[in-house]
C-alpha cells in the first residue's frame, strides 16, 4: 500500500482553491470579451454596410465566374477546412472557419492567459492529490470533478491553439468552476486509499478514457446550445428582424458549428466506445460478468446509443442542424446524469465508487 | 460536400413528397388488390413495411427507443440482480408495484418489449447492411464514374500549365497523373490517352464503407456471442469458510444458475481449497479508519481430484481460472466457531457458521439450527461483532471490522425446527413461528452473550453452547461464458470498423489534359467527397503539390493566370 501524505493533500486542496479563483477571473474576462467584442463587431458591420453595395456586386461576380467555371473567388486556400463555408449567412456572424485572425480582442487575451494560469494552478492541485494518496487521482467523485474539470480546460485550451473557439470560454470555464465548487461543496474526500474494488490497472485506463470523452462532449454541448441560439439568431437576421442576441456576433453560424462539434462529438464517441467495452473488460474481472445492466452500465450505454443516434443523424435527411445539436445536448445530459444521479441515488455495484 | 449539402438543403420537400407518393401508392394498390388480388397486395405491403423498417430513419428512431427503453432497468430494482429486493419492492409499493410487474419494469433487459425494440433495430440492421455490402462490392469492382464535363464544378479544382518546351504532351501528363494517384493509394482508370483531352477518373477511400460494414456487423456479433453466453454458459456461488474445499459439481454449489442448454457432464470435478483470508483495514487516514484497502484469499487448487495441488492467490479484480471457469473473490466475512452439546450432554453441533454481514464494520447476523440436537432441536438467532461496542442505552454495534473484541449475542429456541419435512429453508433464516422460546433479553434467563472461550449453559437443562473462535469466509462466484472472447473480438473489430468509417475519406479526383493553342500542356483536375470529408481541401493541395513537383512547375500564386488558363481549357470542350 502507498504511504498517504496528508500534507500534500491539502497543500491540493489549496491549488484547487487557488484555480477556481483564478478561472472566475478568467470567466469575467470572457464574459467581457462577449460583450466589449460583439459591440465593436457591431460597429464594424455598420461600416460595412456602408459599402455593401459595392460588395454585393463583387459576390455576383463571383458568382458569374463560378459559372464559366473559374474556381472560386478565394481560390484552394478560402475553402481550405471548410467546403461548405460558402453557405454563411450575410455577416452577423463571425468567421466559420474559426481560424484566428482580423481583429484583436484585448479581453479575450486576458482570459486565455489567466486560463493558462489557472490550469497550472489546477495542474498542480491534481498532481500534489495523485502523490498524496500515491495513485491516480480519479478514485472518488471528488477526484473525478476536480480531475475531470482540469481535463476540461486542458482540452479546450490544446484545442485553443489550432481554432479560434474562445467564444467557448465562458462556458468551458463557467462549467469548470462549478465542478471544482461541486467537488469542495458537495463531494470532498480527503486523501485516501482506494477500495480493493478499484485496485485495478483498468481504473487507470477505463476511467481516464471516460473523463477525457466526457470533456470532449463537454465542447461540444457548449458548441450546440451556441449552434441552437444561432440559428435562431440567423433565421431573425433573415427575416430582417431585431437582433437581440448581440453577444452571438463572436460566434461562428451554425452550420460551422455543426460541423466542428460534429468532428469532436466523433472522437469522443470512440472514445466512449472503448469506455464502454473497457468497463465491460474491467466488469469481467471485478464481478465476473461482462454485462450486468447495472445503473452504471445501463447510463454508459444509454450514453453510447444517444451519441450513436447522433451521428446518425447526421446521415439521415431532415435530421441535420438544430434536431442534431439537441441530440447531442441529450447526450451531454445523459453524461452528467450518469455521473450525478447515478452515482449518489441509484443503487448499484458502482455505488462504493463516491461519496 | 457540397453536393451532400445541396441534396440536404432540397431534402425536406423532396422527402415529404416522396412519403405522400409511397403511402398514397401503397395505399391504392392495396384498394385495388383487395378487391382482385389479395396476395399481391399483401406482398406490395410487406416490401413497404420492409422498406420503412430499413430507412435511416426507422434505424434513428429504434435507436432513440433503445436508449429510453434502457432507462427504466436503473430506475426500478431489477430481477435478475437482486430478486429480493423487487419483492420487498412490490410490498412496499402495493399501489403500483403489482402494474410495474406487470409491464414487466422488473425485468426490462430481457422484457418482450425491450426485446422487441432491438430485434427490430438488428433486423433493421440487417436490412440495411446487406444490400449496402452488395452495392459496395460492386462498387468495388466497377471503374471509377466517367469524368465530369466541367470539373470546375467540383468542390475542390485547380488547373496547372506545364510549359510547350518542358516536352511534356498531354498523354504523357495523364499517365503521369494515373501514377502518381497510384501510388497515393486511387484506383485510377485513364481514358483516351490518344485523344485531345486525356482525362483520367480516380477513387479511393473503399475501406471507409467496408469499416461501416464491420462496425455493424460486429454489432450483430456481439448480441450472438452474448446469447451464446446465456445458452451455453452457467455461473453460481458458494461460501468458504478457511479451511474448507470447494469441488466444482452441482452439489458444490450453494446456489447454480444455468444457462438455457447447460449440462451437468460439462462440469470439470476441479477443487479449491481456501487456505487463509486476510482483509486489511485502512487504520491511519483519518474519516476513513475501517475502510478495507486490501482483500486476500490464499488457496489450493486441483485440477481434477487426482492432480497435485497449486498454491494460488485470488483477489479482487484478479479472478482464478480454473476448468474452463473463472472464480471470483466477491464477498467475505466471519465464522464464528461454536459447539452445541444437546440436554443429553452429547456434541450435537461443532463448527463454523457463516455470520451475514448487516451493517457497517462486519456487524453480522448469526443463524445456527441443530437438528441433531436431543431430546429438543435447537436454534439460535442473533448477531456477531468482530469488535463489539455498547453504548449507554444498551444497543450494541461493531465498531471496527477487525477482531478487537469478537462477541456472539443470541437467542435461543427449542422445538421442532421444521427440517425434516423437506421445505428448503434459507440458512440465513429460523422461522420461531412453532419454536419456544429460551434465551432472551426479556425473559427470565436472558440473552446470550458469548467471547470467544465462553460457554454459558441453556435453560431447562436444555444443553449449552460454546463459542470456541472465529474463522473467515470468502464469497466466491464461479462463471463459465464460453461467449465472452467472442463478443470482446467483435467489440475490438467493431472499434476497428467504426475508426475506419469515421476516418478514411472516400474521395473521387478527375483529371484532364489538352494542349493549348500557344503549345502549353495544360492540366485541370477535380475533387469530390463522399460524405462528411473536412480534409477534401487538404487533399487537393496535396496533388497540386506532387503534381507541380513532377512536371516541375513552379507555384504561382497570381490565380489570374490559373483562371484564365482553366477557363480556357474547358471552353476547349
Ligand atoms: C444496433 C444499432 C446501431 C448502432 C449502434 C449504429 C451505430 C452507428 C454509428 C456509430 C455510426 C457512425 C459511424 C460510421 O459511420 O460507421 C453509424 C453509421 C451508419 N449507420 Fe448505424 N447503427 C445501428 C444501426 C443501424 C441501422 C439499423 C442502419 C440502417 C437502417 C444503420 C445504418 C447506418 C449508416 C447508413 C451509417 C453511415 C452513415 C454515414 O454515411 O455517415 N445503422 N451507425
Amino acid at each position: 500500500m502507498p504511504v498517504i501524505n496528508e500534507t500534500l493533500g491539502q497543500y491540493s486542496e489549496l491549488f484547487m482553491l487557488l484555480a477556481a479563483g483564478t478561472y472566475t477571473v478568467a470567466f469575467i474576462a470572457f464574459a467581457w470579451d462577449l460583450a466589449k467584442s460583439s459591440k465593436m463587431l457591431r460597429a464594424v458591420d455598420l461600416k460595412a454596410a456602408a459599402s455593401s453595395a459595392n460588395e454585393k456586386v463583387a459576390v455576383a461576380a463571383g458568382r458569374v465566374s463560378d459559372g464559366l467555371g473559374a474556381p472560386d473567388a478565394g481560390g484552394p486556400a478560402g475553402r481550405a477546412e471548410r467546403p461548405t463555408s460558402g453557405l454563411t449567412v450575410e455577416g452577423g456572424t463571425a468567421a466559420g472557419d474559426m481560424k484566428y485572425g482580423g481583429v484583436r480582442r484585448a479581453p479575450a487575451r486576458v482570459a486565455v492567459a489567466l486560463t493558462v494560469l489557472g490550469v497550472l494552478i489546477h495542474g498542480a492541485g491534481v498532481v500534489t492529490r495523485a502523490f498524496g494518496a500515491g495513485r491516480v487521482p480519479w478514485g472518488n467523485m471528488y477526484e473525478f470533478l476536480t480531475t475531470g474539470a482540469f481535463v476540461a480546460v486542458a482540452v479546450f485550451l490544446i484545442v485553443l491553439i489550432r481554432r479560434d473557439l474562445r467564444f467557448l470560454g465562458t462556458f468551458v470555464i463557467g462549467l469548470a468552476i462549478i465542478m471544482l465548487v461541486a467537488a469542495s461543496a458537495a463531494f470532498w474526500t480527503p486523501v485516501g486509499h482506494l477500495v480493493p474494488a478499484l485496485q485495478s490497472y483498468w481504473l487507470i485506463i477505463h476511467v481516464s478514457i471516460a473523463v477525457l470523452s466526457s470533456a470532449l462532449f463537454t465542447l461540444t454541448f457548449a458548441m450546440s446550445i451556441l449552434q441552437l441560439l444561432q440559428s435562431y439568431r440567423q433565421k431573425n437576421l433573415a427575416a430582417n428582424r431585431a437582433d437581440n442576441l448581440g453577444f452571438m456576433r463572436l460566434v461562428p453560424n451554425a452550420l460551422s458549428l455543426e460541423n466542428l462539434s460534429y468532428r469532436i462529438n466523433a472522437i469522443a464517441f470512440i472514445g466512449w466506445t472503448f469506455t464502454l467495452m473497457f468497463g465491460a473488460i474491467w466488469a469481467e474481472k471485478a464481478w465476473g460478468r461482462f454485462w450486468g445492466w447495472d445503473p452504471k452500465e445501463v447510463w454508459t450505454f444509454v450514453i453510447w446509443v444517444v451519441y450513436a443516434g447522433y451521428l446518425h443523424a447526421r446521415a439521415t435527411r431532415g435530421w441535420t442542424g438544430t434536431r442534431a445539436a439537441w441530440l447531442s445536448i441529450v447526450g451531454y445530459a445523459c453524461v452528467i446524469i450518469n455521473f450525478t444521479l447515478v452515482n449518489t441515488v441509484f443503487n448499484g455495484l458502482h455505488s462504493y465508487s463516491g461519496l | 460536400m457540397s453536393e451532400s449539402v445541396k441534396a440536404k438543403k432540397k431534402s425536406p420537400a423532396a422527402e415529404s413528397t416522396s412519403a405522400e407518393g409511397t403511402t398514397g401508392e401503397g395505399k391504392l394498390k392495396r384498394a385495388k388488390s383487395e378487391a382482385a388480388l389479395p396476395a399481391l397486395g399483401f406482398k406490395g405491403m410487406l416490401r413497404w413495411a420492409w422498406t420503412q423498417l430499413t430507412s435511416m430513419r426507422t434505424a434513428l428512431f429504434l435507436l432513440l427507443l433503445l436508449a429510453v427503453g434502457a432507462v427504466p432497468g436503473s430506475l426500478f430494482p431489477q430481477r435478475p440482480a437482486n430478486p429480493s429486493v423487487v419483492t420487498q419492492y412490490i410490498k412496499d409499493n402495493p399501489s403500483y408495484g403489482q402494474l410495474l410487474d406487470a409491464l414487466q419494469l422488473y425485468d426490462v433487459y430481457s422484457s418482450a418489449w425491450f426485446s422487441a425494440i432491438y430485434i427490430l433495430l438488428f433486423i433493421s440492421l440487417i436490412g440495411c447492411v446487406t444490400p449496402r455490402a452488395i452495392a459496395h462490392y460492386k462498387a468495388m469492382k466497377s471503374q471509377p464514374p466517367r469524368t465530369p464535363k466541367r470539373l470546375s464544378r467540383l468542390p475542390e479544382y485547380g488547373t496547372l500549365a506545364l510549359p510547350a518546351d518542358a516536352g511534356i504532351p498531354a498523354s504523357k501528363a495523364i499517365n503521369d497523373a494515373a501514377g502518381l494517384l497510384k501510388k497515393r493509394g486511387y484506383r485510377v482508370d485513364v481514358r483516351d490517352v490518344d485523344g485531345a483531352l486525356p482525362s483520367l477518373g480516380a477513387e479511393r477511400g473503399f475501406l471507409k464503407e467496408v469499416g461501416n460494414l464491420v462496425f455493424h456487423t460486429s454489432l450483430i456479433g456481439v448480441l450472438v456471442s452474448v446469447a451464446i453466453g446465456g445458452l451455453y454458459g452457467y455461473s453460481g456461488q458458494r461460501i468458504l469458510v478457511e479451511g474448507e474445499t470447494f469441488v466444482n459439481t452441482l452439489v458444490g454449489y450453494d446456489q447454480f444458475t444455468p444457462g438455457t442448454n447447460f449440462q451437468s457432464s460439462s462440469l470439470q470435478p476441479y477443487s479449491m481449497q481456501l487456505d487463509k483470508f486476510e482483509a486489511t483495514f485502512d487504520r491511519e487516514s483519518p474519516g476513513k479508519a475501517g475502510q478495507p484497502i486490501d482483500y486476500t484469499a490464499e488457496v489450493t487448487t486441483k485440477e481434477n481430484p487426482d492432480a497435485p495441488g497449486k498454491k494460488e492467490v485470488l483477489k479482487v479484480n484478479d479472478p482464478v481460472s480454473l476448468g474452463g471457469t473463472s472464480l471470483y473473490l466477491t464477498g467475505n466475512g466471519y465464522a464464528p466457531m461454536v459447539t452445541v452439546r444437546d440436554g443429553d450432554g452429547n456434541v450435537a453441533f461443532q463448527g463454523p457458521v457463516t455470520a451475514k454481514v448487516q451493517g457497517d464494520n462486519y456487524y453480522s447476523s448469526v443463524v445456527i439450527k441443530v437438528p441433531d440436537a436431543k431430546p429438543e432441536q435447537l436454534g439460535f438467532v442473533g448477531f456477531f461483532l468482530p469488535t463489539a461496542f455498547v453504548t449507554e442505552t444498551g444497543t450494541s454495534f461493531s465498531a471496527s471490522p477487525e477482531l478487537f473484541n469478537p462477541q456472539l449475542s443470541l437467542n435461543s429456541f427449542y422445538g421442532d425446527l421444521g427440517l425434516d419435512k423437506g421445505v428448503p429453508q434459507n440458512v440465513f433464516e429460523l422461522d420461531i413461528k412453532d419454536l419456544k422460546p429460551l434465551n432472551a433479553r426479556d425473559l427470565a434467563a436472558g440473552g446470550i452473550t458469548l467471547t470467544p472461550g465462553a460457554t454459558v449453559d441453556l435453560p431447562e437443562g436444555k444443553g449449552s453452547i460454546t463459542f470456541d473462535g472465529v474463522k473467515k469466509y470468502i464469497g466466491v462466484d464461479i462463471h463459465h461464458n464460453p461467449g465472452q472472447l467472442y463478443a470482446l473480438i467483435f467489440g475490438f473489430l467493431a472499434v476497428a470498423g467504426l475508426v475506419m468509417s469515421l476516418y478514411i475519406n472516400r474521395r473521387r479526383v478527375w483529371v484532364r489534359t489538352g494542349t493549348h493553342a500557344d503549345g502549353r500542356t495544360m492540366v485541370e483536375y477535380g475533387l469530390l467527397a463522399r460524405g462528411e470529408d473536412h480534409r477534401l481541401a487538404g487533399e487537393a493541395a496535396a496533388l497540386r503539390e506532387i503534381f507541380a513537383r513532377e512536371w516541375n512547375v513552379p507555384e504561382t500564386p497570381d490565380t489570374g493566370t490559373t483562371k484564365a488558363v482553366s477557363s480556357s481549357t474547358s471552353k476547349d470542350q
